[in-house]
């Protein structure tokens, strides 16, 4: 490989993690949201994204390339750590942790969700309520989006608050506690939006 | 005087480099106010372990013995610190002793730290002040600066928050957050600054700053209480700000 691109990848990293993918993380579970309405409110807002003009120039530049880009060279970032919480149960150490491991499972979630649906909608099924509903009746598969969920969304709050670091926005230590009440208030309104929004397809 | 008290003390132990670590166990007699190397000179007059068997003395680095130069370096009941200023009366036992493993083991408990000082070497972390003619005083610093910049000075290149770090490991080139910081401590300097952007350039490059995964062991570590994360962060704005002025172009170089 070139030399010294490891600054850029990171930073486009940092940067694809926000923009595109978090943002796209949270208009998702906002739009999925529109299930807690009822099975006709949600079909509406799915087919509303559906179509939208360009939806395959968006899929693939706002969804998949940056999503498989911060998710491959995410993987190789977090199998360079050597996670020590054992001997270092700081509180920041441990979301460091957390940030790799709710990475992994969320790349394996992703990986699954976009196979049974995304995938499936290419060769020619109908994603609609009753798809969800038909996938979640099954109780293992319900706690697998929930665990899914719950873990996208720790990831990218908590990879706010690191993303404000790695720009240089949060210097101080007090910038960067007030932060963390900040994000993790993220991952709270987020959380009850998404699982909310799961629960209704039961 | 407490004659018959002991201390306990597992040393995890390797003869050379290329060899196999392993355990040795020695029993000292206690006496008030010892710190770890007075315990490891103990073990050196008498190296007899808790078996009684005869072995060899446990070697180890050391300097100062008041903290301030870094040599004597180890992971003492799991956490690494300077061994001058470990007390044995603070000391839950059997206390252990290991080497900082982040570093090549040269034999027991004493480390090769080269790999910092190269760093050093690396991102400039000096200021020139040499030229064919005397340059004259320079710029004057501020007080309010100064006193901030001294902290940062205070770093012994100890190697502490490096055996923190996650991410300094043989997986990964990292330098780490010792070096980092003093690019800070030098890019504050008002002669220094005139180098700013060749020792941002330096931390930009490949294992340098933006290895960072913020877990934060550091800051929490370092024994002179040096504001790393602080640092590493005001880093990465000065960093963003160089990216944008290589980028876009900037006439301040
Ligand atoms: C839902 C999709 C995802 C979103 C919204 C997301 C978002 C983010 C954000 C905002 C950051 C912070 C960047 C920074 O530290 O500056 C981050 C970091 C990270 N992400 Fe993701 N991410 C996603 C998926 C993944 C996946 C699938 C992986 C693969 C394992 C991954 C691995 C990582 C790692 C290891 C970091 C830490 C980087 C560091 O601290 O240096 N992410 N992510
Ligand atoms: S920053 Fe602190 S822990 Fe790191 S080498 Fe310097 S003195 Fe040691
Ligand atoms: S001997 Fe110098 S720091 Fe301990």
């Amino acid at each position: 490989m070139a030399q010294n691109r490891e600054f850029f990848y990171r930073r486009l990293h940092s940067l694809l993690g926000v923009i595109p993918v978090g943002l796209f993380l949270t208009q998702h579970l906002v739009v999925n949201h529109f299930a807690t309405r009822g099975a006709e409110a949600f079909n509406k807002a799915a087919a509303f994204m559906e179509q939208l003009p360009f939806r395959y120039f968006l899929e693939i530049f706002i969804i998949f390339l940056p999503l498989l880009f911060h998710a491959i060279y995410g993987l190789y970032i977090a199998f360079t750590a050597q996670n020590n919480v054992s001997r270092y149960g700081y509180f920041r150490n441990w979301m460091f942790m957390l940030q790799r491991l709710t990475g992994i499972i969320t790349l394996i979630f992703v990986v699954w969700h976009v196979w049974e649906t995304r995938v499936q909608a290419a060769f020619g099924a109908e994603v609609n309520y009753d798809m969800m509903a038909n996938i979640v009746a099954n109780p293992f598969m319900l706690a697998f989006y929930i665990v899914g969920i719950v873990s996208a969304v720790f990831h990218f709050a908590n990879g706010l608050w690191s993303f404000f670091v790695s720009w240089g926005i949060t210097v101080t230590p007090r910038s960067q506690q007030i932060s963390t009440y900040v994000t993790m208030g993220i991952f709270v309104a987020l959380s009850i939006v998404g699982i909310r929004a799961i629960l209704a397809f039961v | 005087m407490s004659e018959n008290k002991t201390i306990r003390i597992i040393v995890t132990r390797q003869d050379r480099p290329d060899t196999a670590p392993y355990d040795e166990e020695f029993v000292i007699p206690y006496r008030p106010n010892m710190n770890i190397i007075s315990a490891l000179m103990e073990i050196r007059r008498n190296p007899v372990n808790a078996k009684g068997e005869k072995t060899t003395p446990v070697a180890w680095e050391m300097n100062c013995l008041e903290e301030v130069c870094g040599a004597c370096s180890m992971v003492i009941n799991g956490k690494p610190r300077q061994s001058c200023t470990a007390l044995i009366d603070q000391l839950e036992q059997p206390i252990r002793l290991e080497p900082m493993r982040t570093f090549p083991v040269i034999r027991d408990l004493q480390v090769d730290r080269s790999r910092m000082f190269d760093s050093l070497k690396k991102v400039k972390a000096w200021i020139p002040i040499d030229g064919t003619y005397d340059l004259g005083p320079g710029p004057r610093m501020p007080e309010r600066k100064r006193q901030w910049a001294y902290e940062l000075s205070k770093c012994m290149t100890c190697g502490v928050c490096l055996e923190a770090c996650p991410n300094v490991n043989s997986k990964s080139n990292f330098i780490g957050p010792a070096p980092l910081s003093q690019v800070r401590l030098f890019n504050a300097h008002p002669t220094g600054a005139m180098h700013k952007a060749e020792r941002l350039e330096a931390i930009m490059g490949d294992g340098g700053l933006a290895n960072c995964g913020n877990s934060q062991n550091c800051v929490q570590s370092c024994p002179k209480g040096i504001p790393l994360t602080t640092s590493i962060a005001a880093l990465n704005r000065a960093a963003t700000i160089q990216m944008f002025r290589n980028f876009f172009g900037s006439d301040e170089v």
